[in-house]
């Protein structure tokens, strides 16, 4: 069984984002950047199917700059195969125009799993899995925290508002990781000798004929209303006296 | 141009976070159809119609839209999308799992997580866990949008749409429900209770969680929430979860204990109305956006504030 993990290069997840003076974004010059928290715990789980022997290959995609490539040899250290780098300029694609992109690598690929992180943490979409799914006219477990794979099928477990709720879903299949999914490895040092020598595959969006222009115009970036802080309080019973005559809300 | 929301109920009501999403839905269109599909729809569709400013209420009674299969939904809403300009869904762990699907089937850009409607093509959206807010202008034919119900007014009451039953068009069925494994409590759920109280990592052990933090809640008729922090150390279970991975909640009061306040956690938490922060460190960024700050330990101050309570007679 193939898997295919996808990757994204966003700020790191310790980073605070401020928006650029001329709010034409957030400011990325000088900033750390990082592999996405939920894709970190997508590949981590597709390394952890081949450890067991349920996967054959794990292939890990990206979409972005040409820096995107050391967020796959991040991922190519902690134990995934080999690599592809869908190179774009500027601004990252829209969550419909990335989908469009891996439908046409899963088309060169024949994955029989695509595990994606659940969102990115700079966009926040929560879209990119849902919409490769509807692309390929597959079956989708979003928001999972446990993965079962048996045979042609998969049983999912998803974190839903309220509790959890599990499907099985046939493969090939879009699984999107959520947090408590697995714990992501730190790569230990051989690993990332020989990940150095792993093959990554650089190519463009020209390469597979999509359109990514955006559909979505951003007229301006701004900083969200600060909230001021207010007041120390001496007690328990002062505190009560507050919430009750001054802010009403007991 | 014609717009339709999608109902979030349960158990034969509508959620709030419906009306909610018609307050958004009212500054895109006048007319406003919303979607009930699922399962026991009679009462919560009977409630939509009582929404003031609501054209038609359509229902779809399946199974799997019962259960909420994407795919499901795609099928059914993509089909019901030729007499209509934006499809408006409530961002729900439901809502988030099929409205991407819906907007990749019309192949249109979705408008995630929309917190105001500036005119018919112009959104604000949160980025960044919220530490940016983004300003887009879709050129889409048809809009695909998810609200951020939170920060939305309910829609009144005082109208008297149609009802009509829709045809729930059958999904290609390669996801199938195996089971769900809810969380039973009493208390108000987390999305729409009036008073939250959310406990952090301070607390050491879920038997501490448990102890400090739900007698407090009961006792204020409040729901309980915790930080990432609590949540991934196993002290309280993860829909608990606040913060820009887990809900995002606006109550009334919103009473942190031993919380610090990390960025991610002030992205689920930061437009409550009043911030209590109860937390032994003077230093902890929860302060910087708490109204009512208490620094004190909680092992002393929440014995103090339930009999406090007590006496101011809760």
């Amino acid at each position: 069984m193939k898997v295919l993990v996808t990757v994204k290069r966003v700020i790191d997840a310790n980073v605070k984002a401020r928006v650029k003076p001329d709010q034409t974004g957030v400011d990325l010059a000088n900033v750390k950047m990082s592999m996405n928290p939920f894709d970190e715990i997508a590949v981590e789980e597709a390394v952890r199917m081949k450890e067991k022997g349920l996967a054959t290959e794990v292939v890990v995609v990206s979409i972005g700059v040409t820096q995107a490539q050391e967020t796959i040899r991040t991922a190519l250290a902690m134990g995934a195969d080999r690599g592809i780098l869908v190179q774009t300029d500027g601004e990252p694609p829209e969550p419909l125009a990335v989908a469009k992109l891996l439908k046409a690598v899963v088309a060169e690929e024949a994955p029989n799993l695509v595990l994606m992180g659940k969102q990115a943490i700079d966009g926040d979409n929560n879209a990119t899995g849902q919409m490769l799914a509807a692309l390929l006219g597959w079956p989708q477990a979003t928001f999972a925290s446990k993965i079962e794979l048996n045979g042609d099928k998969a049983t999912v477990i998803r974190e839903v508002d309220g509790g959890l709720q599990t499907l099985e879903v046939n493969l090939p299949a879009v699984i999107t990781a959520d947090l408590r999914l697995n714990e992501p490895r730190y790569a230990s040092l051989p690993n990332i000798m020989k990940a150095k020598k792993k093959e990554i595959a650089v190519k463009t969006t020209a390469d597979y004929g999509v359109d990514i222009v955006p559909r979505l115009k951003v007229v301006k970036v701004s900083e969200p209303a600060k909230r001021q802080a207010g007041i120390k309080v001496e007690s328990a019973a002062d505190l009560v006296m507050k919430l009750k005559n001054e802010a009403g809300v007991l | 141009m014609a717009v339709l929301v999608i109902a979030d109920h349960h158990d034969g009501h509508l959620r709030d976070t419906t009306h909610k999403t018609v307050t958004a839905a009212q500054a895109l269109s006048g007319d406003i159809d919303i979607l009930v599909a699922g399962v026991k729809l009679d009462g919560a569709a009977a409630e939509a119609a009582k929404i003031a400013g609501v054209r038609k209420v359509l229902t779809a009674d399946s199974e799997a839209l019962g259960n909420g299969l994407a795919e499901a939904y795609e099928a059914l809403v993509v089909g019901l999308m030729g007499g209509y300009d934006a499809v408006l869904t409530p961002s729900t762990s439901m809502g988030k799992n099929f409205s991407p699907r819906i907007a990749a089937s019309l192949d249109v850009a979705q408008i995630s997580d929309v917190v105001e409607v500036v005119d018919a093509n112009t959104f604000v959206r949160p980025i960044y866990a919220g530490n940016a807010l983004e300003t887009v202008q879709s050129s889409d034919a048809k809009k695909v949008i998810t609200v951020r119900p939170t920060v939305f007014k309910a829609a009144g009451e005082g109208g008297s749409a149609s009802i009509e039953k829709v045809d729930p068009t059958a999904a290609s069925g390669g996801a199938r429900f195996v089971s769900e494994e809810m969380v039973k409590s009493n208390r108000p759920e987390l999305g729409a209770a009036k008073i939250v109280v959310s406990g952090g990592r301070a607390m050491g052990s879920a038997e501490e969680f448990q102890r400090v933090i739900e007698p407090l809640a009961d006792l204020l008729g409040a729901a309980v929430g915790a930080s990432r922090a609590a949540v991934d150390a196993g002290y309280a279970p993860n829909d608990y979860q606040v913060g820009q991975t887990g809900k995002v909640v606006a109550p009334d009061a919103y009473i942190a204990i031993g919380i610090s306040g990390a960025i991610q956690h002030l992205a689920g938490m930061k437009d409550s109305k009043v911030i209590v922060a109860i937390n032994k460190d003077s230093d902890a960024p929860i302060f910087q956006v708490a109204d009512y700050g208490l620094v004190a330990d909680y092992k002393t101050a929440i014995p103090e504030l339930m009999e406090a309570l007590k006496t101011a007679g809760k």
